[in-house]
């Protein structure tokens, strides 16, 4: 099973990659979304996919999964959501002023040198 | 009272000069500044008798104790002898700036604040014994020498001689910082005497040759040595005072200082006895040669200050052959670099005040429109003539006596066995000899063109007379000296220069009364220095008659073949070459940051994995895969594609979401309900915002991305994917050490009182990490408020609008 996360994972940051070298603005946030999901899955797959049971007290239970890798990915999936968030409001805000979202054209210029 | 603070006193009353310039102007300010040099010469002079004994003087106080970082002032011949040259020269520079300054025009409460600094930092370089107070003084000459030469700042010359000399000096005064590190590593301590006791032990440190040639470094670029001379001609756009003071007697001597301090040290090893003798003898030839060249009176004297400082750093070179040589002449050559040097300081001291004194009665300093002098100026006539004679190195004035002793010693080194000396050593007088030569014409091309040669008076931009006495009492002091050192030089000698040669050769001489050198005018008709000399004259007189015929052919030298060239060009390539390049690399387009980025993060990662063998694959301890996380994967590899190859922006983003659903149900697989939830919430959260600013955000859109954008994005995306890869299968394969989990797992219930072991590692075990997650949601949604709502007006408003 880690062997197939592991290649997921490769999967999704090279997708994540290839869309975060885009020139569209667009593109490079959902290259950031599923980098946040390439990441999420490799924290899980580090920890070790084992595990009988989710990590709650119940009677005769023994084997959980490992709970402090699922606690680590919760704080990043609330971190990862208000980036996100952001980065969507502040593209909106770009567009708006800028009327481009091509990275190439947002460069600045040679006055600012 | 300890003679280290004796030092500071310039720049303590540096801190009054202001004041006193700015609420006394009747009297000018220059007479207040006069005490400081006078008294602190007279302290000095009281030394002589203590340093004829061969006593020296030692105080200090701590700077940094626990680095072992003090004010050290060590006091021996050579320290003596300089710091009565600073403080004499200085007194004498003062007297003369006086008269020379106009109180009214000039902002002379700059000018004595920089020339007092001056004063102390040329003080600390010469008596300092610790090697970091010595780099600290031996900056501050490098700044307060910056400043002095851009003291007319609005004029463009003098702030590119400031910068000019502040940017090869201070090259130099770094190089020499890495020699004193590396130096005091090796001895162990910071102090040169200390260093001089444990030379052996210095001497076998693996870095001595490379010490050496930094310390070289900065001894050559500081004595305006081949090829870093090129600042001091530049130099000339400072005041006259400024060039009589620093460019000619007291701080481009600090290079020969530095030499003389560390030749007990260094002079053991060929290196430098080759680089030092060979180099300022190199020097002395290019200086003189080039001197004819020049047709303003001040550049005429910086060419030949740098000659003669070579001829001074050669006998330097050669006083260090002693050490593997018992000839008595090597011992002379010692004697006679310390003994011209005291003679160099008088004459050139002289003669830039003359040149100073021309330019300010004829308006100008260009020898071709100046002549006939003679008549109308006739006391600073006979100063310049003295002054050159000495320099030419005729009798009956100092220089001809030193002159005798360097070409005695350059006689010598053919004789010296070692490193190979034989075999090149007959080039060393010959090179001597013609350098004499050419330091004889520019002598009288100098005081000749200016004062003798006919020329039109009535032309000059002033009209010439001769300048108030005030002006002249400086430079006759110094020619006054310049006679008396020839008619009396043993006792100077005895006096000032057998204790500096003892401090100088400490392996000949344990106290001063051991050097037994006497200095002779005649040495008999078989001598053949006389006859040198007597060449000399002759070819000199003979060439300098003929000087209108050859000194044009100095203009076939191409102008871009010089050293001031090759300065410029790396200084322009420093300016616009860096830009360019910066601009080569620094696109402005985040693609290219991006791509520098990911690039370097899977090749390091991936040389630093194979190159320590840190790559394992073990399947030992993995998981079977069910059916259903093969189907997951399927779908999360279909919706990555999807949102790859979308065409709209909206089947992109549903597609985003599908890939999260599909993360969320591989949470579930994997036993992590917590998880699952969150995932689900937040996916249809993100989807829900994305269709709300669905209208306002802009059309999917490739921008013109060509092809082999694409392939170069594919292939670092590959790179970076699988680089991941393999680090997740290369750490999961070699666990070391047992997860902490147990600890939660075992005391959740007893110590917590809770069920559910990532809710209460959340708020409880990890509750800060909670807490500043809290922090994070709560800033972007400030962020997301403020960006929408908040417009500013005015200045502050978009620019673009």
């Amino acid at each position: 099973m880690e062997l197939l996360t592991a290649i997921l994972v490769g999967v999704l940051f090279t997708a994540a990659v290839y869309l975060i070298l885009s020139r569209s603005l667009l593109k490079i946030i959902l290259g950031t979304g599923l980098l946040s999901h390439g990441a999420h899955l490799l924290i899980l797959t580090m920890g070790g996919l084992g595990g009988e049971s989710p990590p709650v007290i119940a009677d005769g239970v023994t084997d959980f999964a490992d709970p402090l890798p699922q606690a680590l990915i919760l704080t990043a999936i609330v971190i990862s959501f208000g980036v996100t968030a952001f980065m969507l409001v502040l593209s909106y805000r770009l567009y708006a002023v800028h009327k481009t979202d091509n990275m190439n054209a947002l460069r600045g210029n040679d006055e600012h040198d | 009272m300890d003679y280290v603070f004796f030092i500071f006193v310039p720049m303590i009353a540096a801190l009054f000069v202001p004041l006193l310039f700015r609420l006394v102007k009747r009297i000018h300010t220059g007479w207040f500044v006069l005490a400081v040099p006078f008294v602190l010469f007279i302290i000095y002079a009281m030394l002589i008798p203590t340093s004829m004994e061969g006593f020296v003087i030692e105080s200090s106080f701590s700077w940094i104790p626990s680095l072992g970082i003090e004010f050290y002032s060590y006091i021996d011949g050579l320290s003596l002898l300089f710091s009565l040259l600073i403080t004499g020269i200085g007194s004498l520079v003062v007297l003369y700036s006086i008269y020379y300054l106009d109180q009214s025009k000039e902002k002379l409460g700059h000018f004595y604040v920089y020339l007092l600094l001056f004063m102390s930092a040329m003080l600390g370089v010469v008596q300092s014994d610790n090697v970091i107070s010595l780099y600290l003084f031996w900056e501050l000459t490098s700044i307060s020498s910056f400043l002095l030469i851009g003291y007319w700042y609005t004029k463009d010359a003098s702030r590119f001689g400031a910068l000019k000399s502040m940017m090869i000096t201070v090259f130099g005064g770094l190089m020499m910082l890495g020699g004193f590190a590396i130096l005091s590593l090796a001895a162990g301590s910071y102090s040169i005497r200390e260093m001089i006791a444990n030379s052996s032990q210095v001497a076998d440190h693996p870095l001595f040759i490379l010490a050496l040639l930094l310390i070289l470094l900065g001894a050559f670029t500081k004595s305006a040595q081949f090829p870093f001379y090129i600042w001091l001609p530049d130099a000339m756009e400072a005041p006259t005072p400024v060039s009589a003071y620093l460019h000619s007697a007291t701080m481009v001597k600090a290079g020969l200082y530095l030499v003389a301090r560390f030749t007990p040290l260094f002079a053991t090893s060929s290196v430098w006895i080759w680089i030092v003798t060979g180099i300022g003898l190199f020097t002395l030839f290019w200086g003189s040669f080039f001197a004819v060249k020049q047709t303003d009176l001040k550049a005429i004297l910086a060419f030949s200050t740098v000659s003669q400082l070579g001829l001074i750093m050669s006998l330097l070179g050669a006083s260090g052959m002693s050490v593997h040589s018992a000839e008595p002449i090597f011992a002379i050559a010692g004697f006679a670099a310390i003994f011209h040097l005291l003679n160099h300081a008088t004459f050139k001291g002289s003669l830039f005040m003359i040149a100073g004194i021309v330019d300010h009665e004829a308006g100008t300093r260009d020898i071709r429109k100046l002549g006939g002098l003679m008549s109308i100026m006739p006391i600073t006539f006979t100063v310049a003539a003295i002054g050159s004679f000495s320099m030419a190195g005729l009798p009956p004035f100092n220089g001809f006596l030193s002159k005798e002793m360097f070409l005695d010693a350059m006689l010598a080194i053919r004789h010296f066995e070692l490193f190979q000396f034989d075999t090149w050593g007959i080039l060393f007088p010959v090179i001597a000899w013609v350098a004499s030569v050419f330091t004889f014409i520019y002598s009288f091309y100098f005081v000749f063109y200016t004062f003798v040669k006919k020329g039109d008076v009535e032309q000059l931009p002033a009209s010439p007379k001769e300048p108030p006495f005030g002006m002249l009492i400086s430079p006759i002091i110094l020619a006054a000296f310049v006679v008396v050192i020839f008619f009396i030089p043993n006792k100077f000698s005895d006096w000032i220069i057998k204790p500096a040669v003892a401090a100088l050769q400490p392996h000949l001489y344990a106290v001063p009364q051991d050097v037994t050198i006497k200095i002779q005018a005649w040495h008999g008709f078989d001598a053949p220095a006389l006859w040198l000399t007597v060449g000399v004259v002759v070819i000199g007189f003979l060439m300098y008659k003929t000087l209108d015929k050859w000194q044009p052919y100095y203009g076939i030298q191409p102008s871009y073949l010089s050293l001031n060239r090759f300065y410029d060009a790396m200084m322009n390539f420093s300016e616009v070459g860096m830009n360019k390049i910066s601009r080569a690399y620094m696109t402005g387009v985040t693609r290219t940051y991006f791509l520098y980025i990911f690039a370097s993060f899977s090749i390091i990662t991936l040389i630093a994995v194979f190159a320590k063998s840190a790559f394992a694959f073990d399947l030992s301890s993995v998981t079977p895969v069910s059916i259903f996380a093969i189907l997951n994967a399927m779908i999360l590899l279909l919706a990555i594609s999807f949102v790859l190859l979308a065409k709209s922006r909206i089947a992109a983003f549903i597609a985003l979401g599908a890939s999260g659903y599909s993360i969320a149900l591989f949470f579930v697989m994997f036993k992590a309900p917590d998880l699952a939830l969150t995932q689900l919430v937040i996916e249809t959260v993100s989807v829900a915002l994305f269709l709300l600013a669905f209208q306002r955000l802009p059309q999917m859109n490739t921008h013109g991305e060509t092809k082999q954008n694409k392939i170069v994005n594919g292939i670092i995306a590959a790179g970076v994917g699988i680089t991941i890869t393999l680090v997740a299968l290369a750490s999961h394969s070699t666990k070391l050490i047992p997860s902490i989990s147990q600890y939660y797992k075992d005391t959740v219930d007893t110590l917590a009182g809770g069920g559910n072991i990532v809710n209460v590692i959340l708020v409880d075990y990890r509750g800060f990490d909670t807490l500043f997650e809290i922090a994070v949601l709560s800033i972007a949604a400030i962020g997301v408020f403020t960006m929408i709502r908040l417009r500013l007006k005015g200045d502050h408003a978009d620019e673009n609008k």
